[in-house]
């Protein structure tokens, strides 16, 4: 290689995800913004500006779901947790909440586990398809990888958006499809085998796979999912005496180092 | 003990004030008073090898974190984590915004703090083994599975846009591995052409900068920390003189972009009737 790419794009950025014509008009993705995509729910246009794709309402609904029912106002939660300590410190909300979101790209939870979920279903569906048995994938998914992302949950041992979330998707007619079936046959063969329980990861992963999302598209859709959980926590924090979000003492950092020694 | 939470830690350790169990009288690092003795004592490198190595540094680790926190310190303005901190000041967005900007692009696989990261684990299991470096830089994503990471699109630790290496990085490569006492900056050193001549392309500072870490026997999560870090007192400085400077004399790169794709022009709404 060599500096060709450079010199190639120096002064020259030629793209079809869009331009801000500013004092006249925007485009994204070849469609004008505010006469073609100004009339559109932010949800349906977020999903646009991912993907350039439109989806069917009943996908949109379950999509918006997704958001809704992972903005916990707990702030236990770690990416909410980082928002209140930021609003007791009295951080800005900006920066509360981006901070909150940016933590939420984690390894036992959030976006790490949903990209790596989306792929097993991805994976298996093509296994699948080729003829194979669903137990022999999964048990040669667990001897390579030793874990599948989306079941077994870290902190509490039954999802209590599970329930809900087939709900809102039988009522919507999306219950039957593939990716989900998957994720419930795998469910329901490690449940019998090894007592593990199946997270939201799993289930949310599933549907995107039956919508047809990336995973980079669904990481891209999935950023934000926690944001309207965040602001409550910050906001409580930020209204409450500075520096009192759970205060530590001192003793309450259980030592396990280096005795006492001099430089 | 009083309070139900705890926080586990081998790094730190606090004493309160009587009158106060939320006030440190006395607080260790490692095992050291940090305001009793480390301050007085200790060069702040010195301290933070002992926040992240475990230990005190002979004087050529603390010698050498030194001098790579100085190679690292500004990547200058036309890199992409300190251009993101100017981004953020010349807008007069906040001070922490510009450096989580730099954080974000500078954590990156593209000289940034992921290919420190990955570099520092090849390093770790590879060694000096000159043919299975060459083998790792010919398929650095061998085993990749899907991840919040992207495979990365080049040999690790090298610059896929370079065309020989900048005598910066000499200087750079040829100072730290005059100073090391580990031999990862010397073998470097010595095989820097033949790796350059297998890859395609020079060696980056990123490279060099995991070799350094490597020395100082620092782990790979460690090493992409403190190199996140140590890139950033460029990426303030750089970011408060474009706040001082104004956005008139900032690039905005507006007339460079053409589309593919345009629709075209249509007329705005009639809002005549307001009087605008």
């Amino acid at each position: 290689m060599s500096n060709n790419q450079l010199l190639e794009n120096e002064d020259k950025l030629e793209t079809s995800m869009g331009k801000a014509y500013l004092c006249e008009r925007v485009v994204m993705r070849g469609k004008d913004l505010h006469h073609e995509l100004g009339g559109y729910d932010w949800l349906k246009f977020y999903l646009f500006s991912i993907t350039g794709r439109e989806f069917s309402d009943a996908q949109l609904t379950i999509l918006n779901f997704f958001w809704v029912a992972t903005s916990y106002p707990d702030s236990s939660i770690w990416p909410n947790h980082v928002a209140a300590l930021s609003g007791s410190a009295r951080s800005t909300a900006s920066l509360s909440l981006s901070a909150g979101m940016a933590v939420s790209e984690a390894s036992v939870y959030g976006r790490r586990p949903d990209r790596k979920a989306l792929d097993f279903f991805y994976r298996t569906g093509a296994a699948l398809k080729n003829g194979e048995m669903l137990e022999k994938f999964v048990e040669n998914e667990l001897k390579e990888r030793k874990r599948i992302y989306g079941y077994g949950r870290p902190l509490a041992s039954i999802d209590e958006r599970i329930p809900h979330t087939l709900s809102l998707l039988r009522e919507l007619g999306l219950d039957k499809d593939f990716h989900l079936n998957i994720a419930l046959d795998v469910y329901r063969y490690l449940k019998k085998t090894r007592g593990l329980s199946m997270n939201i990861a799993a289930l949310y992963s599933a549907v995107a796979a039956d919508i047809g999302l990336t995973p980079e598209e669904y990481q891209q859709f999935m950023t934000p999912a926690f944001i309207a959980g965040m602001v409550p926590c910050y906001q409580d924090a930020r209204d409450r005496p500075e520096g009192s979000f759970f205060p530590v003492r001192c003793e309450n950092i259980v030592y396990s180092g280096q005795a006492p020694r001099v430089w | 003990m009083s309070g139900k939470y705890v926080y586990q830690s081998s790094i730190w350790k606090e004493e309160p004030e009587a009158d106060n169990p939320f006030a440190a009288r006395v607080s260790y690092c490692r095992g050291y008073d940090v305001y009793g003795d480390v301050l007085k004592k200790a060069s702040w490198f010195e301290y933070i090898y002992l926040m992240f190595a475990g230990d005190k540094p002979s004087t050529q680790q603390a010698m050498l974190l030194e001098k790579l926190a100085i190679a690292l310190a500004n990547p200058g303005p036309r890199e992409a984590s300190v251009r993101a901190a100017m981004n953020s000041g010349v807008a007069g967005s906040r001070n922490a915004a510009s450096l989580m900007a730099a954080l974000a692009v500078g954590a990156g696989q593209y000289g940034g703090g992921h290919e420190v990261f990955i570099s520092v684990n090849a390093w770790e299991t590879l060694g000096t083994d000159l043919d299975a470096w060459k083998q790792f830089l010919t398929n650095p994503n061998q085993g990749y599975e899907e991840d919040i990471w992207l495979p990365i699109e080049h040999a690790p630790g090298f610059d896929p846009n370079g065309e020989s290496c900048p005598l910066p990085l000499k200087q750079t490569l040829e100072h730290l591995a005059e100073i090391s006492s580990g031999n990862t900056l010397r073998w470097l050193l010595e095989q820097r052409e033949t790796l350059e001549a297998h890859v395609g392309y020079p060696l980056a500072m990123s490279g060099i900068a995991a070799a350094a870490f490597h020395d100082l026997g620092i782990g790979s999560h460690q090493a992409s920390m403190l190199h996140l870090m140590l890139r950033l007192p460029g990426a303030a400085a750089h970011a408060l003189e474009q706040r001082e400077l104004g956005w008139k004399t900032f690039p905005y790169y507006g007339d460079s972009i053409t589309l593919k794709n345009d629709p075209g022009f249509r007329d705005a709404p009639d809002v005549s009737e307001f009087n605008l």
